[in-house]
């Protein structure tokens, strides 16, 4: 059995991926969490715990649930803003996987190619990944673990990813919900949420976004 | 691995969108079955055939959307075989390239548009269409390729010589090599499922030693043939489908290593190892349906045969011979070059003071691959080694193995 602990970091100039380090994902109805598979319910009680213990939690929705392609993204999409209340926690989008140039606005957006940015800028020290295509997301999460000490979680509509220090797999509507009713529970049984306060995208930019390809 | 292979419920995950039990879009006589039942369940028929004709027979049961060909006869009819699939209706679109490399990259074109998508190369073949597979492997296509191996040096050489292989090792591509016709029907259509898996997305190639496989007949057993593998599901991609502002599709025009500064080399290293990660991935898909990345025999002996492909075949017949003169050798069976076996190979020859490596290769690239990961790997001999389109009669191995364990005579 492999010893690799999938952790927060900073872990390396260059950490490796955690599944050439023997980390398994997990099967339907179990989760991952540091590198053990775990009930997926163990999942649930921890992720909710690490939001609430942040200062500043944050989802981080992907293309899959912020843009109207299905009816069951724009339920995913509004399952979302119930955690987010629920925590509560900012959202900063990753709309899409562009590479931003000449630089990323972390104060509202994300990206795959440099998510430390967006992490460092904001002190982010929990988040989680939702709607994210899978490639993008196991890109973003080592290389936050590779530079920062944000705790990473995935919400992953397919397989689950063990580059995340917590992840579920064939995420559903029923599923956020059940992290949102977690995170509730906690609450109602006096685990206060730890976060600084906030304004949901506070600076109200305008963007002037020019293409690099232009 | 954090979580050991659950051999006894090996059922791969297929899509929601499956469409079980509806007829082919392309055959009406054809039925999606589940992959399950195909590999597992079904009856089969016993069909003598050549390599070739079992590649079109995989092929014809692979609900496959496309099938690029260049026909590098006479390495394989295989290519000319399943044109013959496409007229009679059983894949969506079938043509021929204009080079090797042109097919690699018509392959990579399709696979972007969300078609389930094979080709069939060999030899020079291969090494002409190389700049491709990283290609394929990095835009996270789940293509299906099968590599008839034959020679790839100068002068040219259309007879069986495995070197080819040594260099799709680190494309980022699966490669599984197959020992007979039957590994090669069960590797070309079981790699397509696990190829397509969204963890793992990436392509594979299933080769096999040239004339050895494609030319002999052989016994294989077949499912029925209205038995179908279920359509690609594009939705299950771990990348956006064919989005031109998008890497990895965005990159072909502006790359975003372009930029040089430290997060543009940390985004691609990142992209390289998550490829890399995707074929380790598939070692979980793989087990369960292959049974096992390796098959063993008699590991207690002190002497192993250590190979893959039709080596094997020629290694088990001397273990037979051997055996006759009181000499036990064990076999372990390499079936997945990439993911590579290492905690499978490790646990094997843990008890072995002999590791013999023969190959049909001048290079001796698997006894190296082997030396790599096993602690005292001076007990690994090198060879016998033939190539360039040698045979390698089970009597060489049987000498070799004796002249290396001092029993061989003088006038050996």
């Amino acid at each position: 059995m492999s010893g690799y602990q999938v952790k927060p970091g900073p872990e390396a100039f260059l950490p490796p991926s955690a599944s050439s380090m023997g980390i398994v994902l997990p099967d339907p109805g179990e989760g991952h969490i540091e590198g053990r598979i775990v009930p997926e319910d163990e999942a649930y009680e921890l992720a909710a715990r690490k939001f609430l213990e942040a200062k500043v939690p944050t989802l981080f929705p992907g293309p899959l649930v912020l843009w109207h392609w299905n009816d069951n993204a724009a339920e995913k999409a509004k399952a979302i803003k119930r955690l987010a209340e629920a925590i509560p926690a900012r959202i900063i989008p990753m709309a899409d996987y562009r590479p931003k140039y000449p630089k990323i606005i972390p104060e509202v957006e994300i990206n795959p190619n440099h998510p430390n940015l967006t992490i460092w800028h904001n002190k982010i020290d929990a988040c989680i990944f939702i709607g994210v295509h899978c490639h993008q997301a196991n890109l973003a999460l080592k290389i936050i673990r590779g530079g920062t000490s944000c705790y990473t979680m995935a919400m992953c509509a397919q397989a689950g990813h063990e580059d995340a220090c917590l992840s579920f797999r064939d995420a559903s509507v029923a599923k956020i919900d059940k992290l949102t009713e977690t995170v509730l529970r906690l609450k109602k049984e006096g685990v206060k949420s730890q976060g600084d306060e906030f304004k949901q995208f506070r600076n109200n930019y305008t963007v002037s976004y020019k293409p690099s390809y232009e | 691995m954090n979580k050991k292979v659950d051999f006894e419920n090996r059922r791969i995950l297929g899509s929601k969108h499956l469409k079980i039990g509806e007829t082919s879009r392309y055959h009406k006589d054809q039925v999606y079955t589940d992959p399950h039942e195909i590999f597992f369940e079904a009856e089969t028929k016993p069909s003598f055939v050549t390599g070739s004709e079992v590649i079109r027979d995989a092929l014809k049961r692979a609900s496959l959307d496309c099938f690029v060909a260049y026909p590098i006869t006479p390495q394989s009819e295989a290519a000319a075989l399943v044109g013959e699939l496409f007229a009679e209706g059983y894949l969506g679109e079938y043509f021929r390239g204009e080079s090797e490399f042109a097919v690699m990259g018509q392959c990579a074109g399709a696979s972007f548009g969300g078609a389930r998508t094979s080709t069939t190369t060999a030899g020079p073949g291969t090494m002409r269409a190389m700049e491709n597979f990283p290609m394929w492997a990095g835009s996270r296509l789940p293509i299906q390729i099968t590599v008839t191996c034959r020679g790839i040096n100068s002068p040219l050489s259309i007879q069986p010589d495995t070197l080819e292989i040594y260099y799709l090792l680190e494309t980022g591509m699966m490669v599984w090599h197959a020992e007979s016709a039957q590994d090669l029907f069960d590797f070309i259509l079981k790699g397509i499922i696990v190829a397509e898996q969204p963890d793992v997305h990436v392509p594979i190639a299933v080769c096999c030693d040239g004339f050895f496989v494609t030319h002999t007949k052989d016994t294989v057993n077949l499912p029925p043939e209205h038995m179908v593998l279920p359509p690609y599901d594009p939705y299950r991609s771990p990348v956006p489908c064919m989005d031109m502002e998008c890497p990895p599709v965005r990159m072909m025009r502006d790359p975003f290593i372009m930029k040089s500064n430290y997060i543009h080399y940390a985004t691609h290293a990142s992209w390289q190892q998550e490829v890399h990660a995707a074929v380790d991935r598939s070692r979980k898909h793989a087990n369960a349906i292959l049974d096992g990345l390796i098959e063993t025999e008699n590991l207690d002996c002190e002497i192993l045969l250590v190979s893959s492909g039709t080596a094997v075949s020629q290694g088990r017949e001397a273990i037979r011979l051997l055996g006759k003169e009181g000499i036990d050798v064990g076999l372990v069976k390499i079936k997945t070059l990439r993911p590579f076996p290492k905690e499978e190979v490790l646990e094997a020859t843990k008890n072995a003071k002999h590791i013999i490596v023969p190959e049909f290769n001048v290079t001796g690239w698997m006894a190296r691959e082997i030396k790599s990961i096993i602690p005292n790997n001076e007990r690994v001999m090198e060879g016998p080694h033939v190539c360039g389109g040698m045979t390698m009669p089970s009597e060489v191995i049987v000498e070799e193995i004796k002249k290396h364990l001092g029993l061989a005579k003088k006038s050996d």
